[in-house]
């Protein structure tokens, strides 16, 4: 590994979580279990018709219930003051855009109470016709103004169709990836408080969020509040993967509820159910792939056209074929995004968006453009390793892709494959290997991080963020570069996140945290240090601002990896097992061992979770997703994973941040399902090209 | 609405209440009781979330009605680790960094007890081969049994390595 920047003592250890204690007897407060005073109860009524205007809202049964203490439907409830996210207009119109949307509340003194009496709410609708299955043959498809991030919907360089057709071997395929959700354990919560003092309304939300500062600046002006008469607090989050990113409908409902009950705590929990609609998920996308090469497997054309569906709420772009913007070299190239609007919940970024489905297209029509040209999978891709960024001709800061094929390579005992496939069977089962590559780009930060530092009595000092900790283990890796940057002992510092009342930082997203607070860090300690010297007086105090990304614009920034599968699929059951899989990236400097490979194994994870059981099914009649619970929505369990491992190579990289470091939040996830699908093609001779694989694929 | 009273003992403590007939024993610990220990990942049985051991035995609180249970002593992982001292199976967790939002962990950690405690019993399991002789806790044997309990943080290998350690 690097070594660490001079003077560094605490990046680069294995540092154990500093919540540890906390988490492993369930004393973390998240959300729901913070102490408040004499809470209520929310329980939502949602629509059962996908698309039309609620005619009539009977809630006379529901006020009548012992213990219900108010019912808000869009008849009665508080006023909002922007409607400028049309998801988070709750109860301001008779309008219903989805099946599942939260068109009503009730406020109860218990939860058994609440639920019983939204049941009781009587809704009747003009239904219209709904909308809401993206494909195939739809003559409606429509290019966005941008894809997800702001980047370019089509990009495309020479000619593709005529590389085509004069290349020595050509590959023409269609990928598809289902619906797929995010389910962090933790179901969206959050419990709201309205007051009203001297300086007139005030919102306290504990809340389960990826951005405290983002939550509170968009609920302000949502509810027509100042910001700073939002607070948001969130020290322990049970999981978001990108749902816990946006503001979403409940946020704005218990809100709503608690302004009408003002001055008590509300509670409200999504039930698991609910968050199907109500939070979020990676939309489906079909995604053509054409590839044309010379007899050598060098590529002449790359192609990466991608379909997936939005919400006519609020746009969502999925940008699924911007990772073959980077990843092959080839004269002739072409991404393009083509969407279909529905009448659907509205979806978001979930792990690695773009690149978890793209990859899976991208890095499957590879391995068979391997096969075609009778090439080894690592040998092909290093043939077609770019020198400089494709697209935009920038030197790439680091690109350490071929190091990554070939420290796995040696590591998973690749050397000696025999590509043949279909050809080893070993007690009834068929066993192969697979490798897929991986890459996610490291974007610059969204927003400027803040941080500040104040001395402690007795040499410590505290240290102030409010950036997020979402089970990425950044409480513990900022503390760590707080202890390097003060030069002091990891136990001398004392850090804060999760609250919007710290200085304002960016949130927890597309695995720009770590490298956008702890540049913030660095600079708070510099100017502290500036200041005060070593030898502050108690209650000296300091902050400041991160610096940006040096080499934006200059250079391409990408974390790159490789993933390697072992698959055994049973020849008479189709049954489909995992042993091992092995991620060997670069990512840039790594600040904390233990908890960096548990994010990368945990990607890897749900990219296993993605490859064989993720799969969200949409029943076109009601118009509603029909896989809500997490027996009907199977991820990834105990017996389904074995040998997961992940490993990373020497590598820093200053022109990110002054740390050096890369994210390694999404890139674990990344190929996970094409090494998967590669191996079991390996194994069985069966290409499957539609996530997931289950075992009817292989019984023909 | 009909109630019943029950007392329960929590962690080794005795608490009475008055409850909702319709209460879940999670939502009883949860909300009446303050103990936010055990957590609510589906209130479905199908996450694991919420296990507790109810007299020593691993059970899903959001499947279990408070007032069928008068008289219960329940522990929760809170209750495993008394006066901030891990229990051995919280300590494993810790070292190998089995959990990272730590949503899923307090029920698998009141699992993980539950569970190596059946094991010590004898009890078999789906992919145990030798009905007759000891059961060996193997990785197959613990991810087989782990099973119900689900982290979508992905730190099977961390926790399957933390039981391991501490069964053997
Ligand atoms: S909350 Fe009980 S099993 Fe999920
Ligand atoms: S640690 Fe997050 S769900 Fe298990």
């Amino acid at each position: 590994m690097t070594s660490a920047p001079t003077g560094s003592r605490a990046i680069g250890a294995p540092v154990p979580r500093l919540e540890g204690r906390a988490k492993v007897t369930g004393t973390a407060p998240y959300a729901y279990d913070q102490p408040v005073e004499a809470p209520l109860y929310l329980a939502a009524v949602t629509s059962t018709s996908a698309r039309g205007h609620i005619t009539a809202i009977d809630t006379a049964a529901a006020d009548r219930l012992d213990g219900v203490v108010a019912v808000l439907t869009h008849e009665n409830a508080p006023r909002l003051a922007s409607d400028e996210n049309a998801e988070l207009w709750v109860l301001q119109s008779d309008e219903v855009a989805f099946r599942g949307q939260l068109i009503g509340a009730v406020v109860a003194s218990r939860p058994e109470i609440a639920a019983q009496a939204a049941g009781l709410v009587r809704v009747e609708y003009d239904a219209r016709p709904h909308d809401v299955e993206p494909g195939p043959g739809r003559d409606d498809l429509y290019a966005p103004a941008t894809v997800n991030t702001g980047l370019e919907t089509d990009t495309i360089a020479g000619d593709v169709d005529a590389a085509m057709a004069d290349a020595a071997v050509t590959l023409d395929r269609t990928y598809s990836t289902p619906l797929q959700f995010h389910v962090p354990m933790e179901p969206q919560t959050a419990v709201a408080r309205w007051d009203r003092d001297g300086g007139g309304d005030r919102l306290t939300l504990y809340d389960s969020t990826q951005g405290v500062i983002r939550m509170r600046q968009i609920m302000a002006a949502v509810l027509g509040l100042p910001p700073d008469r939002v607070e948001v607090i969130s020290p322990h989050v049970g999981g978001g993967f990108g749902s816990k990113l946006r503001p979403k409908a409940h946020h704005v409902l218990v809100a709503l509820a608690a302004r009408t009950v003002e001055g008590r705590p509300v509670k409200f929990a999504l039930p698991r159910r609910l968050t199907f609609a109500g939070s979020g998920y990676r939309p489906s996308t079909v995604q053509r792939i054409r590839l044309g090469a010379d007899a050598d497997g060098r590529l002449t054309a790359i192609a990466h056209d991608a379909v997936g569906g939005t919400s006519k709420l609020v746009e969502f772009a999925e940008q699924t074929a911007l990772a073959t913007r980077t990843m092959y070299a080839a004269p002739n190239r072409r991404t393009t995004h083509r969407l279909a609007a529905l009448d659907v919940s509205v979806p978001t970024v979930m792990r690695a968006p773009g690149e978890a489905p793209g990859m899976f297209a991208l890095e499957s029509a590879m391995d068979e453009l391997a096969v075609a040209c009778g090439l080894d999978p690592i040998e092909l891709r290093v043939r077609n390793e770019p020198g400089r960024d494709p697209e935009t001709g920038l030197p790439y800061s680091t690109r350490n892709l071929v190091a990554c094929l070939r420290e796995g390579a040696r590591r998973f005992g690749w050397t000696d494959r025999d590509p043949a496939p279909a050809a080893r069977l070993d007690d009834g089962w068929l066993t192969g290997t697979g490798v897929a590559a991986a890459t996610y780009p490291a974007y610059p930060v969204i927003g400027p991080s803040n941080a500040a530092i104040r001395a402690l009595a007795g040499g410590r000092y505290r240290v102030d963020i409010a950036a997020a900790d979402i089970g990425t283990g950044s409480r513990t890796a900022l503390t760590q570069i707080a202890a390097d940057a003060l030069a002091v002992p990891l136990d001398a510092v004392d850090l804060r996140l999760g609250e919007s009342t710290l200085p304002a930082a960016a949130p927890a997203a597309g695995s720009m945290g770590l490298g956008g607070w702890g540049s913030a860090v660095i600079a708070a300690a510099r100017a502290f240090r500036e200041k005060y010297g070593t030898a502050p007086a108690e209650g000296a105090e300091a902050g400041a601002t991160g610096a940006g990304v040096p080499g934006a614009g200059k250079v391409a920034l990408h974390a790159f990896g490789a993933q390697f599968a072992e698959v055994r699929v049973h020849a008479d059951t189709g049954e489909i097992r995992v042993p091992r899989l092995l991620g060997v990236f670069a990512v840039g400097r790594v600040v904390n061992p233990r908890t960096a490979r548990s994010q990368l194994t945990g990607g890897m994870v749900m990219g296993l979770s993605a490859a064989l059981h993720e799969h969200g099914v949409m029943d076109p009649g009601p118009g509603q997703v029909v896989t809500r619970d997490l027996a009907d929505y199977h991820i990834a369990a105990h017996a389904d994973v074995q040998d997961v491992d992940a490993v990373w190579i020497d590598e820093a990289d200053p022109h990110y941040n002054e740390l050096g470091a890369k994210g390694v939040g999404e890139i674990g996830i990344v190929g996970v399902a094409a090494a998967i699908a590669n191996a079991a093609f390996h194994a069985t001779g069966v290409r499957v090209r539609d996530l997931p694989l289950t075992p009817d694929a292989f019984l023909r | 609405m009909s109630t019943g009273s029950i007392m329960l003992t929590v962690d080794g403590e005795s608490r009475s209440l008055v409850i909702d007939t319709r209460t879940t024993l999670l939502d009883a610990l949860r909300d009446h009781l303050g103990v936010t220990s055990p957590k609510k990942g589906c209130d479905h049985g199908q996450c694991g979330a919420c296990t507790v051991l109810l007299d020593g035995r691993r059970v899903l609180a959001c499947l279990a009605l408070a007032v069928a249970h008068d008289g219960a002593e329940i522990t929760t992982a809170a209750g495993l680790s008394p006066d901030g001292e891990p229990h051995p199976l919280a300590q494993a967790f810790i070292d190998h960094d089995g959990f990272q939002c730590g949503y899923c962990t307090p029920g698998q950690i009141c699992s993980a007890a539950g569970m190596l405690d059946e094991a010590g019993k004898g009890a078999p399991s789906h992919v145990t081969g030798d009905l007759e002789g000891p059961t060996v806790l193997d990785d197959e044997e613990i991810r087989e049994r782990m099973s119900g309990n689900l982290c979508r943080c992905g730190a099977y290998p961390g926790i399957v390595a933390a039981i391991r350690e501490v069964s053997g």
